[in-house]
């Protein structure tokens, strides 16, 4: 009898440590919230959104040019990133040859754990290098390959999600496979796609380390894309780094915007397919 | 009529040919997955050379770092980054196991989903953000609390000993664990969920409690998924750098003290890339950042077969 309480007490307080573990993660994300919310809106007001930054010790000021530049390096890196994730997301779902898209499939999943700096640096030998500058556009090619394994693979997946009969009722018909492929499969897994897509971006918009040595940073709106270019995860680090309280202000605010990007992004997905993507899947 | 027959027979000709063009493109592309792989490997090579050639592999195994008098040893800088990994998991792995299985076992499924999704929303905030919090509010909680809290209490221990400065290996290795528990609740989670329910009932039919069902039954064998969870963890906090940068204290040495400021690799990279005078220099950098990718590549490859191996799903997923 004394072994069968023993049994039981050790039941009760490990199940209920695991409880206690569960409440504890689930709330870090409440704290890290909060603690965003409280000080990003304290510090978030209009010119945030349309001054450029002031020189350190001065009040005031922006980060309009980090919102333009970040969104000139996420869009670059999205019109290279979205179709050839996506084509080559349609090859691994749509034409399986076993070996290569085996080795693809792998690569792919390799390529989404490889260190965001590492990234950095073979973008930066491969465009800063050769063009002698930091550039928008360097910072939009390192971002681009993060984003393709994530497109993808995100593609695939819901590409296989679309029932096989609706490919063979259309191959029955007499239409060829890229045309079944082109005007039955992607328009059915279009929503999942889509989404996918959109979480991708996400993730990159977020992404420091390879902007660092690639698209660099610039106090002022950049002359071009071939120019060094401000962006607002670039911008966070800095300033949270620097010794300036007004700087750090903005860094909450900035905070604030990244985040709330990210968070609608996901959540939205959640609400779209009832199921959340943030973690890339064995 | 003679067009008619003609624009069927063009276009029959491009649906045929379309069949092999579109399989053409799509291959391209999924290549291009390959050769952007194979482009980062020959790029890390070839810009290490002049740091191998000049330094050896010796160098990964000497403490001196001095850019300055040309003197790069990486060994506090690979100590740096297993040291802040290994705190992350020591403290993510029980947190997170506990938490996939009340998620698994415990929870009703509703209430698991919801709660899975709000901790996978852990894994979407950027590195950057948490370096943010962390200065602001990790690095004084443990100047003024944690540190001196530990001091007095295990401060027999070498590792507890020293200045409580805030910024350093620990802080760093605990702002690792919560950026590494949500990959390793949402996989682990996975890996038990998919242990067949008659696991479960043979192990309670013979009188097991739910507890001892879950630690010797579900959990051994979901065991490989388990580990590929982990193993995804470590390389996610190995090749961590905004936030490790931010509150490490970027130092290169070596202590025996967690206070004590650190250094990691990606840090170092993230630090000094852009001021690395010289090709040794900047080729030093760049050769670590290789160290550093083989790391990665390994653990990540080992984990994806593990998983691969226990949720049975198959590398489709």
């Amino acid at each position: 009898m004394n072994r069968l309480m023993r049994r039981k007490i050790i039941n009760g307080v490990m199940l209920t440590l695991t409880g206690i573990f569960t409440a504890l993660t689930v709330s870090s994300l409440f704290v890290i919230l909060g603690y965003l919310i409280f000080n990003g809106g304290k510090s978030l007001d209009w010119n945030f959104f349309t001054k450029l930054p002031l020189a350190p010790g001065e009040e005031g000021g922006g980060m309009a040019n980090a919102i333009v530049g970040s969104a000139e390096i996420v869009g670059m890196a999205a019109l290279i990133g979205i179709p050839v994730g996506f084509l080559a997301g349609v090859y691994l779902a749509e034409y399986d040859d076993k070996a290569f898209a085996a080795v693809v499939r792998y690569v792919a999943d390799l390529l989404n754990g490889v260190p965001s700096i590492v990234i950095g640096i073979v973008a930066w030998t491969l465009v800063v290098v050769p063009l002698k500058q930091f550039s928008a556009v360097a910072g939009a090619i390192a971002l681009s390959i993060m984003l393709i394994p994530i497109v993808t693979r995100q593609t695939e997946q819901f590409l296989r999600e679309v029932p096989t009969p609706l490919r063979e009722a259309a191959l029955a018909l007499g239409a060829h496979k890229w045309k079944v492929i082109a005007t039955v499969v992607v328009p059915a897994g279009s929503k999942g796609v889509i989404t996918g897509m959109i979480l991708g971006v996400a993730r990159i918009s977020g992404e420091t380390a390879p902007l660092l040595f690639t698209a660099f940073n610039n106090q002022f709106w950049n002359g071009g894309l071939g120019q060094p270019t401000a962006s607002l995860p670039v911008q966070i680090y800095l300033r949270a780094t620097s010794p300036y309280d007004d700087w750090h202000r903005q860094a909450w605010a900035a905070g604030l915007v990244l985040i709330g990007l990210v968070l609608v992004a996901n959540i939205a997905t959640r609400l779209v397919l009832a199921r959340g993507t943030s973690v890339p899947r064995g | 009529m003679a067009t008619a027959v003609q624009v069927r027979r063009q276009s029959r000709w491009f649906d045929q040919a379309g069949d092999n063009i579109a399989r053409l493109i799509t291959v391209m592309f999924a290549a291009a997955i390959v050769l952007a792989a194979v482009l980062i490997v020959h790029v890390l090579w070839t810009d290490s050379a002049p740091a191998r050639h000049a330094l050896g592999w010796r160098f990964l195994f000497s403490s001196d770092w001095d850019p300055v008098t040309e003197k790069f040893g990486g060994l506090p800088f690979i100590f740096g980054t297993v040291l802040t990994s290994i705190l992350a998991l020591a403290i993510s792995v029980p947190l997170g196991l506990g938490s996939a299985i009340f998620l698994s076992e415990l929870a009703p499924p509703r209430i698991s989903n919801a709660l899975t999704f709000l901790i996978e929303l852990l894994a979407a905030i950027p590195s950057v953000i948490y370096g943010l919090l962390a200065i602001f509010t990790l690095v004084p909680l443990m100047r003024t609390t944690v540190e001196p809290f530990l001091k007095s209490t295990l401060g027999f221990l070498p590792v507890f000993q020293g200045l409580a400065y805030g910024v350093g290996v620990l802080t760093a290795g605990v702002i690792l664990a919560v950026m590494t528990f949500p990959f390793i609740i949402s996989v682990s989670r996975e890996s038990l969920l998919a242990v067949p329910r008659e696991q479960r009932e043979a192990a309670l039919a013979l009188g097991a409690t739910k507890w001892e069902m879950t630690w010797d039954v579900v959990v051994p064998y979901a065991r490989l998924g388990i580990l590929g969870s982990i193993f995804l963890g470590l390389a996610r906090a190995l090749g961590e750098t905004m936030a490790v940068t931010m509150v490490i204290g970027n130092s290169a040495a070596i202590h025996a003290s967690l206070f004590a400021p650190g250094h990691t690799i990606a840090a170092v990279i993230a630090n000094e890339f852009t001021e690395a005078t010289g090709d040794v220099y900047r080729s030093v950098l760049i050769e670590l950042g290789l160290v550093l990718f083989c790391l990665t590549i390994i653990l990540n490859g080992l984990a994806r077969l593990m998983i691969l191996a226990t949720t049975g799903k198959g590398a489709k997923r």
